[in-house]
């Protein structure tokens, strides 16, 4: 039977021929915006919208996710696994901060920002240092204030008992 | 060896956090669903707001050809309309990126997938992944830049947002129709995890799933607050530590609400609008009147309050604006009755809206006035002195400051 023949032939698979409807759809789309979105300067937009994907994926990405590693390793050195949240939560709050805003805390628009909004420009960097004074000070203050609840009875029944005091 | 690490991404073992899966990546998945949604309709709302089919020099696309195809033409009312869908726009945006972040990296292991395509349908989804993904960054961060002011985008950022944001919308929609389901799915029925997102040999863990999903809402909390008070104004904008008009209001007195361009940037010197040199020159039916201050003072004023709204996502609370009623003008040159659409001119040299078009129905509200004084004082230079637009729920750009010129009539 010719039917039985045609599948023992090694042939690309197609896949859902729904998706790639739907895709083709997508993407004529995406051309028609496309044109226009390239209709200037065309290789700097390429630039901008590959390099988007590739500085996320390739530098962003690896970046923190090394910086976390060297934290667990750290801690997992010296022992005290447990108090990865106490800076993993701090650090990422204040470096997600630091990302959206980069452009007003470096205070690389500053001379735009002051003469075209009257505003002073000055204010960034000491507002994000503060804040994450803030986050990591407050980090600090619930780790210390966890450990010694956790650490008195314990450290009670181990040392010396209550009637001591 | 069994235990030998693997040293390529492509390798699933390389991937060691236990937190990947179907269940984290499609919640995050489904809030980006809903709220890129949202950001996508109140771009075009916003896109709208410029009516860009009313005159050329509204239009910063001229070739969006059918990707106008929806445009209206903007109302006069609410008077916080544009106030509320451009500050959602903005800060929902802001407030979307940790959960962004953590979407991308929650399938960033299917990026190094091999092999590259399965199928001629899986090779060209990969494809569309690179428009969704490019485009989404690119989206995010055009808009993220043009906010603080960092014109390092290459070209002009209307054309770049507003195509870019149709590139994305186009890879966006076929993402969420081939993944919603699914990803409801995984959401629903909490079963065993399981999937090529699941890391064969995962690292013990550091944090429940429910704990790194607290984290990622944390960083939208700390960026939404810290950003909504420069849409929200008044005792709020303190509250908005790191946004662009957040914390300060510029001097005080009267004219102590937030700039968008002051005058020294817009290159308006006071030999420009000097009392006795400047000169409103408005031309319709009847041909042209000259006025003076003075004799625009003469008219009859009238009293509207109505806030400034940036694209930028900031915006003041309601100002008491007073002034020359728009359609009273037009009146003065023939168009007594049925106000026309009019071409405002500014002093300024340079600016992409030094000119600006503005529709009959925005013309003919009572609230739209030639200002020439606010809260009970003189314009200040930066405010557009000696005379500017304030028209309701209009975006900020459009209500010229420093007008030299207003011309009644069809576009």
């Amino acid at each position: 039977m010719p039917s039985r023949t045609s599948v023992t032939r090694p042939r690309p698979a197609l896949g859902n021929p729904f998706q790639i409807l739907l895709l083709a759809c997508s993407f004529a789309l995406a051309g028609y915006a496309g044109v226009r979105l390239f209709a200037g300067d065309w290789r700097a937009v390429a630039l901008w919208v590959a390099g988007a994907a590739l500085l996320h994926d390739l530098v962003l990405l690896p970046l923190y996710t090394v910086a976390d590693r060297a934290v667990l390793r750290g801690l997992g050195a010296a022992g005290r696994r447990e108090w990865t949240p106490y800076v993993r939560v701090p650090a990422a709050l204040s470096g997600l901060l630091l990302l959206v805003w980069f452009p007003l805390i470096t205070g690389m628009t500053a001379g735009r920002y002051r003469s075209a909004t009257g505003l002073s420009p000055d204010g960034f960097l000491a507002r994000w240092l503060l804040i994450s004074a803030v986050l990591f000070g407050g980090s600090a203050l619930l780790l210390a204030l966890r450990g010694r609840e956790r650490g008195r009875p314990r450290r009670a029944a181990k040392r010396r008992p209550p009637a001591v005091h | 060896m069994r235990d030998h690490p693997p040293r390529l991404p492509s390798s699933p073992g390389f991937w060691r956090s236990p937190l990947r899966g179907p269940w984290f990546t499609s919640v995050l998945g489904l809030v980006l669903l809903a709220g890129i949604t949202v950001l996508f309709l109140t771009g075009l709302v916003s896109y709208a707001a410029y009516n860009p089919d009313l005159s050329r020099v509204n239009d910063q696309t001229p070739d969006k050809g059918i990707l106008g195809f929806y445009l209206f033409a903007w109302p006069t009312g609410p008077v916080w309309l544009y106030r509320f869908t451009q500050g959602l726009h903005v800060t929902l945006g802001i407030t979307l990126i940790p959960v962004l972040l953590a979407k991308l990296w929650s399938v960033v292991p299917r990026l190094f997938a091999l092999p590259p395509a399965r199928s001629v349908a899986h090779a060209l989804e990969r494809i569309s992944l690179l428009l969704l993904v490019g485009g989404g960054l690119f989206e995010f961060t055009t808009g993220v830049l043009n906010i603080q002011l960092d014109y390092v985008f290459p070209g002009s950022f209307y054309p770049l947002h507003f195509y870019g944001a149709w590139v994305f919308f186009a890879a966006f929609t076929a993402h969420a129709v081939l993944k919603a389901p699914t990803a409801l799915r995984a959401v629903r029925r909490r079963r065993r995890e399981e999937g090529d997102l699941v890391s064969p040999r995962p690292e013990p863990p550091t944090v429940s799933r429910r704990g790194a999903l607290a984290l990622v809402g944390g960083g939208s909390l700390l960026l939404f607050l810290t950003t909504v008070g420069q849409s929200l104004g008044g005792p709020f904008r303190r509250t908005a530590l790191l946004a662009p008009h957040g914390a300060a209001d510029p001097g005080g007195g009267p004219n102590g609400f937030q700039i968008n361009k002051t005058a020294a940037y817009a290159g308006i010197t006071t030999a420009d609008t000097h009392r006795e040199g400047w000169r409103l020159i408005v031309t319709g039916r009847t041909g042209t009147v000259r006025l003076s201050r003075a004799e625009l003072l003469r008219l009859p004023q009238h009293s509207a309050s109505l806030p400034i709204a940036c694209v930028e996502g900031w915006s003041t609370a309601d100002q008491w604006w007073r002034g020359v009623r728009l359609s009273d003008l037009a009146a003065l040159v023939g168009h007594a009755g049925d106000p026309p659409d009019v071409l405002v001119e500014s002093l300024q040299r340079h600016g992409a809206f030094r000119r600006a078009a503005l529709r009959a129905n925005q013309v003919a509200d009572p609230r739209a006035l030639l200002a020439l004084y606010v809260n009970g004082e003189e314009l200040s230079p930066d405010h557009g002195y000696p005379a500017r637009i304030i028209v309701p729920a209009a975006p900020g750009v459009l209500n010229t400051k420093w007008v030299a010129r207003l011309t009644f009539g069809d576009l």
